[in-house]
């Protein structure tokens, strides 16, 4: 495969869909698909056969705002219609060609104003299984100009210059990454891209796999290309179906054109990946976890160094990513780094996906460029929290992060400013808390998941949020006194510090975060035995009620 | 040195074919080992003593390793699933909207704990950490089919549905 063959194959595929009038693209992912979008999509096929008109009926991944589905978007005029269900297919293929149907027009203009699109380009307007959607909107271009015109060197170079850092929630410069593997002494390197999405409350990696595979396989081939390895793992959630088919159709398709394989592109590089299913194991997204997960074992943390990047999987030089990172090289080597350094904030650049969910609106998936105000999401681009409640507080990072309060909506969303509140980016999960939400019953549920999840080789984290569980299920059911939560307070620290890897030393942040600002909650759960937000059921002892 | 011979399938079973291929697919690698669990849990439902001892045998894994393995990872089950399962999903946005409710509401009629099956073997209730349907929280799947917004009612419905089924 050339260059000229990938032109012409985008050529054709736009000959193809310029012999229809119009295109009617139905949202096919996950959210749309469980309110009947597959009944829907039929019954607009029907339809349009039925009508004569020359319409092109395309099944596409996620739109974004999934709290409006089943979304359907009309082009080239560029009309979305929401809650569409399939009695309304026969009068939107009558509307082709004159004014839209008014009942089913979503009018999500501010939504769409604030969001800028690079990892989710293309999602919701290809179909994801098919290679040629993706080749006809610049798919693979990058890879093979990689191959053709630039040195290994040259893409780590252009990776660095971008600024890009880690999307999986660490933040570490993935240029100074791929710099490190492709330093790395020894043959037989590995890429290994981490799509074991175990954030609870979080979606956009098996968006991004499921809307558009192919973005993800094509960074890892770049990956692959500038540090040296032949050999690439995809490892995905087993919990996530849809994705791992997704994936699966997208490698045998880049197989059968040759852009992996052997000497792709007519270069000496070659390059396969394949597909390893995690079992459900949210401690296998730490990456030495995840490598003894591929290799077939339990999977628990080792101490590091050394790192991956200098014996990873099998013992060779590994270079782990995240999905939504893979994701961003494509148009960094066909728009250049300049391009991708000029979005952003200082030490932040380009644009983060979040999963926006909770109380808000408009539920789905947003992508924001870095530094955007918190306040911007969660007013405009989430149309508020809604049913006259009051906004409490963002959870950013899940278990590894931590909850920022009403009053800091005018944060910038960056690495380093989250971080100085008290949360983390992670990995794009971000939940919205109104008044109802118990601040203390939060943090118990963040404590009670990393307790279960937490692997056990190391005593911090295994005792320790297990005692941190104790305790605040004590002031959860209003049997605590003031020494818990020092004795609680004086456990954070001990977990963070000690723990072996991430997940026991972020563990305690929830708990933090929430003392740090709703620290008056703590109190009157375990002073007057009263949850604010009524969520907690205090059982009230004698001499209070007295 | 004699060369390794796996050891023969455990009966007649057509599914076994299946779970060797896989086995086969990666040249009875020892790391192929979560692959094949997979497929034997896709293939039965479940994994049992006779399957993991089948698939480390085939590997050359040791027993204590393989069964470390099954019982490390929550996605593998050693019990057999009910006839119908109702799986709540109990991740930080479906926590958020009440799952806790449809939680209880659900145990409360089937008389079952998250992870346990009714009496009569009919219906499984278990609880998923995510399963990233989350813009459309709370969600329950029934026999592995996603709803979201689901109410309390909703949910004792499809536990009716199957009761009298």
């Amino acid at each position: 495969m050339t260059i000229e063959e990938l032109e012409q194959i985008a050529r054709s595929v736009h000959e193809e869909n310029a012999k229809y009038d119009c295109e009617i693209n139905v949202c096919l992912d996950l959210a749309c698909a469980s309110q009947g979008a597959g009944l829907l999509k039929d019954a607009l096929v029907k339809a349009a056969e039925a009508s004569g008109k020359k319409v092109l009926v395309r099944r596409t991944g996620c739109m974004g705002p999934c709290s409006h589905g089943p979304l359907v978007r009309v082009d080239p005029a560029q009309t979305l219609y929401r809650r569409v269900n399939a009695g309304d297919a026969e009068k939107i293929v009558s509307s082709l060609g004159g004014p839209p149907v008014p009942e089913l027009q979503c009018d999500l203009n501010e939504h769409f104003e604030k969001q800028v699109r690079v990892v989710l380009e293309n999602a919701g307007h290809i179909d994801p299984e098919k290679i040629d959607d993706y080749i006809s909107r610049d798919g693979y271009k990058a890879l093979l100009t990689a191959l053709i015109e630039m040195t290994p060197a040259g893409v780590v170079h252009r990776v660095t210059e971008s600024g890009l850092r880690g999307r999986g929630g660490g933040g570490y410069p993935t240029g100074l990454k791929w710099g490190t593997v492709a330093k790395a002494a020894g043959s037989g390197k590995y890429v290994v891209c981490n799509g074991d999405e175990g954030d609870p409350g979080a979606f956009m990696d098996r968006s991004v796999m499921e809307s558009d595979p192919h973005r993800v396989i094509e960074g890892m081939a770049i990956a692959a290309y500038a540090v040296g390895a032949s050999k690439g793992y995809i490892y995905v959630r087993a919990e996530y179906p849809i994705a791992v088919s997704r994936l699966t159709t997208a490698i045998r398709d880049a197989r059968r054109r040759g852009l992996l394989g052997s000497e792709i592109g007519g270069s000496s590089f070659s390059f396969d990946v394949e597909i390893r299913l995690g079992a459900g194991a949210f401690v296998c997204g730490e990456e030495t976890a995840l490598i003894a997960s591929i290799e077939g074992r339990r999977g628990t943390p080792r101490p590091r160094p050394p790192y991956p990047a200098a014996s990873g999987l099998w013992g060779k030089p590994t270079l782990i990513n995240n999905v939504e990172t893979f994701a961003n090289i494509p148009p960094i080597i066909r728009n250049g780094g300049k391009w991708f350094f000029s979005m952003g904030s200082e030490r932040s650049k380009g644009t983060k996906v979040f999963a926006l969910t909770g109380k808000i609106a408009n539920t789905g998936l947003v992508e924001v460029p870095m530094g955007i105000k918190l306040r911007e999401i969660i007013d405009v681009i989430g149309g508020g929290v809604p049913d006259g409640h009051k906004l409490k507080a963002v959870q950013t990072g899940g278990p590894s992060g931590g909850c920022i309060p009403a009053e800091m909506m005018g944060l910038g969303v960056s690495y380093d400013a989250l971080m100085a509140a008290g949360s983390i980016m992670g990995s794009g999960g971000m939940i919205v808390m109104d008044d109802t939400s118990c601040m203390v019953n939060v943090a118990r549920f963040f404590v009670e998941f990393c307790m279960t999840e937490s692997c056990g080789k190391c005593i911090p984290c295994r005792a320790g949020t297990a005692q941190m569980f104790t305790l605040l299920t004590r002031i959860c059911d209003g049997s605590a006194t003031m020494d818990d939560l020092v004795l609680l307070e004086d456990l954070c620290a001990t977990v963070k510090e000690a723990s072996l890897c991430g997940l026991g030393q972020t563990a305690p942040n929830p708990v933090l975060s929430t003392l740090k600002y709703f620290r008056d909650e703590y109190v009157e759960h375990i002073v007057h035995k009263r949850c604010p937000a009524g969520v907690c059921a205090l059982q009230v002892p004698a001499e209070v009620m007295a | 040195m004699h060369a390794f011979t796996p050891p023969p399938l455990p009966s007649d079973d057509k599914r076994w074919k299946i779970v060797n291929g896989t086995m086969r697919k990666n040249g009875f690698a020892r790391h192929a080992l979560i692959e094949t669990l997979h497929t034997v849990q896709s293939s039965f439902g479940y994994l049992d003593d006779d399957s993991i001892r089948f698939v480390a045998q085939s590997l050359r894994v040791p027993l204590s390793q393989a069964y470390g393995v099954v019982t490390f990872y929550h996605y593998f089950s050693l019990k057999p699933p009910g006839k119908h399962t109702l799986t709540i999903c109990a991740g930080t946005a479906c926590y958020i909207k009440g799952s806790d409710k449809l939680i209880a509401s659900a145990e409360k009629r089937l008389g079952v704990a998250p992870g346990q099956t009714t009496g009569d073997g009919n219906i499984s209730l278990m609880v998923a950490r995510c399963v990233g349907a989350c813009s459309r929280a709370p969600v329950v799947l029934s026999d592995g089919e996603v709803s979201g917004e689901v109410t309390g009612d909703q949910v004792l419905a499809q536990l009716e549905r199957w009761a009298v089924e």
